[in-house]
């Protein structure tokens, strides 16, 4: 039944104090992915002023990694510009926290993409075009979204 | 709760052997090292203490000493019981029926078996884990030869109505093998009465070693060995004896005989108070497996909104050990097969966490997390977006 999955410092201390946990009441964009059946789902909400994000926050349900990786992509984005923040990749997440077992990387693709969605749902209500490249990416997300 | 102190509450993982049963088996760890096949008193008088341990097991599931035959577990029990029994018997036909909520060491026992050209046929469950009889009845075929349902579900700890079982079978002829690792030592089980012919435990979930377990094998029914080699074990099972865990194993069995008038009142009370506890005290919850019909040491019960490894880690993180059905505490990545099969969601069963109770438990360890865990869920629930939209919708 289990498995033993062994975590370091870095994602524990993120588990156990997760930043920026919550819903951002009237969002400027929200990114949505994941489904309970495949054990992870996260939503991040987020705040842009002038191109930058200034608020974010992020509600997931998932295992240990899940929560981690939400909490700090968050901290990794937080003042960043749009363009800077999609450019955010899995393993700057997995970095980040220096490091998720093998298993487990999945979860750090899951919140990278949760973000980029935020990010393309913030500039769709916005008016501002979506390159070729962002719309390709959206689709492959909820592609996978749909398999897993 | 002292910083150093744990609450061990995976019983089903593992157990702590018993100080008595590590007492006992010192002697062939030290000075009765000798070998029971030499030639000489030295080693030869080994198998009289081997006979004992033999007695023992054999005295607590009321078989015949000559019936019992050491294995390394459940797993090899498992395995020869049902791999040992179709080849020796494939002439008087080649369909298996097994539970779809068996264990993988009888599972993938009978997915060997189909590539050997044999048919499987797997009996469904109810809401609780229990195999409905009904639908039992109508996969019984006339080249049918062996049926394979555990003693109590696995997961969820539901007894199966192995009298009905083997009442059914007896007409038929056909052999009936159930895995008992979970219950040996938690539920009296008497072969004889309940005309069981072959069975399958381990000696560690009752407080015995690890690596030790046996397989009852009803006289006159023919098996044949997985392990071959020299004559141990009637020329049944290869290999020289793991002596200081067959006595350990004894041992255990018979503790377990002499103790479980008493520790079972106390498991099920143990039982019943952690789950009201929880029922009464957390919203969006729900016992798996039946209310009453279980072992005396089960409590699997799903959270809604949340996934089991965050559960599981917060409760490590205040003392408390514990397992999850979750996907992401399985390897493959996939939901608990069992609680599938038993209609469980699949979002229930990711929020699953099994509490599994032993001898050594107290009430002060069940009343401790009776009064963390709500907590635990609330701050998960707290970040779970599946609560928040539920709150949202309420």
């Amino acid at each position: 039944m289990t498995n033993p999955i062994k975590y370091n410092k870095k994602v524990m201390e993120h588990f156990s104090n997760p930043h920026n946990m919550g819903e951002l009441e009237n969002p400027d964009g929200v990114g949505e992915v994941g489904n309970p059946v495949c054990g992870d789902m996260m939503k991040i909400s987020i705040k842009v002023e002038d191109g930058i994000i200034t608020d974010i926050k992020f509600l997931t349900f998932g295992c240990v990694a899940a929560i981690a990786t939400s909490s700090v992509t968050t901290t990794l984005v937080k003042g960043k510009t749009l363009d800077e923040a999609e450019k955010i990749t899995r393993k700057a997440v997995a970095d980040a926290l220096e490091g998720l077992p093998p298993i487990k990387m999945h979860c750090s693709n899951l919140a990278s993409d949760a973000l980029y969605k935020a990010i393309v749902d913030y500039k769709k209500k916005h008016g501002i075009p979506l390159s070729e490249e962002e719309i390709g990416r959206e689709k492959k997300i909820d592609e996978e979204d749909i398999h897993e | 709760m002292a910083e150093d102190k744990f609450i061990y509450f995976d019983n089903i993982a593992t157990t702590m052997t018993d100080p008595e049963v590590i007492e006992a088996m010192l002697p062939y760890l030290n000075e009765k090292f000798g070998n029971p096949s030499s030639f000489y008193e030295f080693g030869s008088q080994i198998n009289d203490d081997i006979k004992i341990a033999r007695e023992q097991v054999a005295a607590l599931l009321n078989a015949d000493p000559d019936e019992i035959y050491f294995t390394s577990g459940s797993t090899e029990s498992n395995n020869w019981a049902i791999k040992g029994f179709a080849l020796a018997n494939q002439s008087k036909g080649k369909h298996l029926i097994i539970s779809s909520v068996e264990h993988y060491s009888v599972s993938h026992s009978a997915e060997f078996l189909k590539q050997l050209g044999f048919e499987i046929s797997q009996i469904p469950v109810d809401e609780f884990g229990i195999i409905k009889i009904e639908e039992f009845k109508k996969l019984l075929r006339a080249d049918t030869i062996l049926v394979s349902v555990n003693f109590a579900n696995g997961e969820v700890g539901s007894l199966q109505p192995i009298n009905e079982i083997t009442d059914i079978l007896k007409e038929r002829k056909i052999v009936f093998h159930t895995d008992a690792v979970q219950s040996v030592g938690y539920i009296p089980i008497d072969v004889k009465k309940l005309n069981i012919d072959m069975l399958g435990f381990s000696g560690h979930r009752f407080y015995g070693p690890k690596g030790t377990g046996a397989l009852y094998v009803k006289k006159g029914i023919r098996i044949l060995p997985l392990i071959n080699g020299g004559v141990q074990e009637s020329g049944k099972r290869a290999g020289t004896e793991n002596v200081p865990g067959i006595i350990g194993l004894g041992k255990a069995a018979e503790l377990a005989q002499k103790q479980m008038p008493s520790y079972i009142p106390k498991l099920t009370e143990l039982r019943n108070k952690l789950t009201d506890g929880i029922l009464e005290k957390i919203e969006r919850v729900k016992l798996n497996g039946h209310p009453e019909k279980r072992l005396p040491n089960f409590v699997n019960i799903s959270y809604e909104f949340l996934e089991g490894e965050s559960i599981l880690m917060m409760l490590i993180m205040k003392g408390i050990m514990a397992a999850s059905g979750s996907a992401c505490q399985s390897k493959a990545l996939k939901v608990s097969p069992v609680l599938t099969a038993m209609g469980v969601p699949a979002d229930l069963a990711q929020g699953s966490i099994l509490f599994s109770l032993g001898k050594h438990n107290t009430m002060e360890e069940v009343e401790y997390t009776i009064k963390e865990l709500p907590t635990i869920i609330e701050r998960l629930r707290m970040m779970s977006p599946l609560y928040h939209k539920f709150k949202k919708n309420q």
